[in-house]
């Protein structure tokens, strides 16, 4: 047998071998962590051989937890402090959950995003999510025998600006250096793409515990193109058990119903749903606190009545999808299913109808994400495979700002392809005004109070000028992560105001590090160690990136200076790496960053212009 | 930070010839090939000076293929590049015969909207778009051929206005859809 090769922990490995890298399916229902391991995608399965982690955290009084079927058994008796599709409330605040009365959290009504009080403290969708993505990353570390170069963790498409904030920060939290945030649609469309060397449009219809999305690509020669992207971030096979659950109640004459009955409940409906899959007809039985029991049958067909219009739902997000990306059915090629609520046969049914066209269930659709989102992760770790690809994706919701009257103006709309940006400008409306406040909003409804509020940021330090005579251009940046990012700068006096839009729900990097530092296991000393470890991981991996760039292009691009300059920020970054001051080997990254940031305008430009075949552009007839 | 200095236009980033009339595969296979050399996705094991300069040139190049694969905008952006400024903003001059068509559309489209007639709405789209169609042909013949700038420019009024009723009938058809 051969020898494995571990590294030290904390240490990335040598140059040029094998990153670790991995997929990650963070799910309403349940996750799971796929790696690309000789150049094919697999999901790790945990020490029982298990596939997928039930997404259940439950919080226990001495502060620990338990993740996944351990705290999934118990949910019935301990339902306040066992938290499933936590999900639902990322990115969310009280007033857009539906439902909440039903639910047996004690929640808090915090600004931005609602929070959950456990026997263990008072916990953000955040934390819990970052419990989940803990123990899969601890699943994959010790599977592949290091610590992680980083992670793609998926969204579902349609999650806007704060969904996926928040899920970016459960990831960092989770201490994972994320590589890209994926949508799930797009993940599974590479995972099948690649596996059948489909070309031709497709889409992918998304049916998982809590989301719905819509995809529509466009596949050829190794580019993957999302042409639009639609669904609704709350809607999954959990709506369909909580028909069955009202069903029972009905059926039973029941009201008011404890924590522990309801969940109880809501876990005997989705095993009858998923029985139903199967079988014509399913029992449900229960013993309820008050020791009633419950015994009824439930017939696929009523089954099928009762939640016909949930699959009606899907449907006009189908129908938004291709007129966005101006097609119809008929140009469709095929439809790929993805997420475990697409077993029902009626939902098979309902597309199969819609499409004029069976869909392709030859995957796994519990797997199919997480399997994408590892090949993504090698690429993007920097393991290339033999085959290059290309990924085009979109944002799902126009985001606009707030204008007169409570308007929203679109800047930038659905669908537009990722990296995206926009400048607007804006004047004064008095003289003498020194300030402005801008209202960020994400969604396709004009009203303001319609659409999500993103960020409210004020503009400072203006120069004092009559009305109208500023130039104030504020730049929206949409990164290949989906996010917004928002600068500002003063025409006039060329004066950059400093703001940096985190937006009201987002974490800062401070909070982060206190959470990281309340949760018990990490001492202060740790955090210091933790820091070192990952400013060292980053440093070597820069020295290794501008070393490669200097041995490619430094003589062609640079002169001697240039290269003498930033050689010495490297020699400067290389002595530090031998002392352990995180604060100081920061710095001299970010010096290095500078000291190359001419160099690497210089080189993309090289290969920008080596892009179209070598033809010199200007020959090119006018 | 300093943004990089982009000197080409969009139509010699693209590897296209500066002409409204174009090869749409040509633009799409440029397109892809240079997004091939500058996605952020290539970068991102690279330093943090390349993932930047990355992130500036994709934005660059999906606005370049966003505006050259838009007829309104390709046109728009040709024009300007030749020194015609469309004044689509601020004009009012549109000829009286078409402002009372544009008229009768949103008329037309109202009516759909309310009577919740989708099929309707779904013609009114075809014969939009056929009418656009013609409007291009047209403008490719005064941009490319007799480079009579002004009444292209006209014509690209023209088509910013049927563009804005393809989007109310597209909102319009959403709107039926809402349950
Ligand atoms: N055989 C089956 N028949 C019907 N439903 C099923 C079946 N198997 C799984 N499901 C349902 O699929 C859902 C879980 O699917 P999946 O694991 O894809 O979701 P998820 O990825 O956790 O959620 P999301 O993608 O929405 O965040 C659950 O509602 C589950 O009951
Ligand atoms: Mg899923």
């Amino acid at each position: 047998m051969a020898l494995l090769q571990i590294s030290e922990p904390g240490l990335s490995p040598a140059p040029h071998e094998h990153r670790l890298a991995v997929g990650i399916d963070l799910g309403t229902t349940n996750s799971l962590v796929a790696t690309v391991r000789n150049g094919i995608s697999v999901v790790l399965n945990d020490e029982n051989g298990r596939a997928l982690l039930p997404s259940v955290v439950r919080y226990l009084a001495d502060g620990s937890t338990r993740v996944g079927e351990a705290a999934q058994t118990v949910q019935s008796e301990d339902p306040a402090n066992t938290i499933i599709s936590v999900k639902r409330f990322m990115g969310r605040g009280l007033s857009d959950i539906g439902g909440v009365n039903g639910l047996p959290y004690r929640f808090v009504d915090a600004p931005g995003m609602v929070q959950l009080r456990t026997v263990a403290g008072v916990k953000s969708p955040v934390e819990v999510s970052a419990e989940i993505l803990k123990v899969l990353r601890a699943r994959a570390e010790a599977a592949l025998g290091g610590s992680l170069t980083g992670a793609v963790i998926t969204v579902p498409a349609y999650f806007d600006d704060a969904q996926r904030q928040a899920t970016k920060d459960a990831a960092k939290l989770a201490g994972l250096n994320v590589l890209r945030l994926l949508n799930e649609p797009t993940a599974a469309a590479i995972a099948y793409g690649l596996d059948n060397a489909a070309e031709g449009l497709y889409a992918v219809y998304d049916l998982g515990g809590g989301t719905f999305d819509i995809s529509i690509l466009k596949l050829s020669r190794g580019v993957f193109e999302v042409l639009a992207a639609n669904g609704n971030s709350a809607l999954g096979g959990d709506d369909f058990d909580h028909r069955i659950y009202c069903w029972l109640l009905e059926k039973n004459g029941l009201s008011a119903l404890g924590a522990s009955d309801t969940r109880l409940l809501l876990t005997r409906a989705r095993a009858a749903k998923e029985e139903l899959t199967e079988h014509a007809e399913t029992r449900v039985t229960a013993i309820l606190q008050s020791g009633e029991a419950i015994d009824t049958v439930l017939a696929r067909q009523d089954f099928h009545d009762m939640s016909q219009n949930l699959v009606a739902r899907t449907l006009q997000p189908m129908r938004r999808a291709l007129r966005d990306a101006g097609l119809k059915v008929e140009d469709i090629k095929g439809v790929v299913m993805v997420g475990g609520a697409t077993r029902m046969p009626q939902v098979q049914r309902a597309v199969a109808e819609f499409f004029g066209q069976a869909p392709l269930t030859n995957l796994d659709p519990d797997k199919v994400v997480a399997l994408g989102a590892a090949i993504q992760a090698n690429v993007l770790a920097g393991n290339r495979g033999g085959d290059d690809w290309l990924l085009l994706d979109v944002i799902p919701l126009s985001l606009g700002i707030e204008t007169m009257g409570g308007l929203s103006e679109k800047i930038i709309p659905r669908n537009s392809t990722i990296p995206t940006a926009r400048a607007q400008d804006f004047t004064t409306f008095r003289d003498g005004q020194t300030a402005m406040s801008i209202h960020v909003v994400q969604g396709e409804r004009e009203l303001v109070s319609d659409c999500r509020s993103l960020a409210k940021f004020e503009l400072r330090g203006i120069p004092p000028m009559v009305a109208g005579a500023a130039r104030i251009r504020i730049t929206f940046q949409v990164d290949a992560d989906g996010l917004l990012n928002v600068s500002a700068r003063e025409l006039g006096s060329g004066v950059e105001a400093a703001i940096t839009v985190k937006p009201s729900y987002g974490l800062s990097d401070t909070e982060i590090t206190r959470m990281l530092q309340d949760s018990s296991q990490y001492a202060q000393d740790d955090m210091q160690l933790r820091t070192l470890r990952e400013h060292q991981v980053e440093a070597r991996q820069l020295l290794e990136a501008v070393q490669n760039a200097l041995e490619q292009d430094g003589t062609e691009l640079l002169d001697e200076t240039e290269q003498t300059r930033i050689r010495g920020s490297m020699d400067e970054l290389r002595a530090l790496l031998q002392t352990d001051d995180h604060h100081a080997i920061k710095r001299a990254i970010t010096r290095l960053n500078d000291a190359t940031t001419a160099f690497a305008q210089a080189r993309m430009d090289k290969s920008v212009s080596r892009a179209l075949g070598g033809r010199k552009l200007t020959d090119l007839e006018i | 930070m300093s943004a990089p200095d982009f000197q080409q236009d969009f139509f010699q980033l693209l590897g296209l010839p500066q002409n409204f009339r174009l090869d749409n595969a040509l633009l799409e296979q440029h397109y892809h090939a240079l997004q091939e050399q500058v996605h952020p996705d290539k970068f991102s094991h690279l330093s943090e000076a390349e993932r930047r300069v990355s992130m500036q040139w994709a934005t660059r190049v999906n606005e370049a293929y966003q505006t050259l694969s838009n007829p309104a905008m390709r046109a728009r952006y040709l024009l300007s590049l030749r020194g015609i400024d469309i004044q689509d903003e601020n004009n009012t001059a549109m000829p009286a015969e078409f402002l009372m068509e544009q008229m009768e559309w949103r008329e037309a489209i109202e009516e759909a909207r309310q009577a919740r007639d989708a099929a309707g709405l779904d013609k009114l789209e075809a014969r939009l778009q056929h009418d656009m169609y013609g409007l291009e042909t047209q403008l490719a013949a005064r941009i490319d051929d007799s480079r009579d700038y002004v009444e292209a420019a006209g014509d690209v009024r023209k088509l910013r206005f049927m563009e804005k009723l393809a989007q109310e009938i597209a909102s319009a058809l959403d709107a039926i859809d809402t349950d």
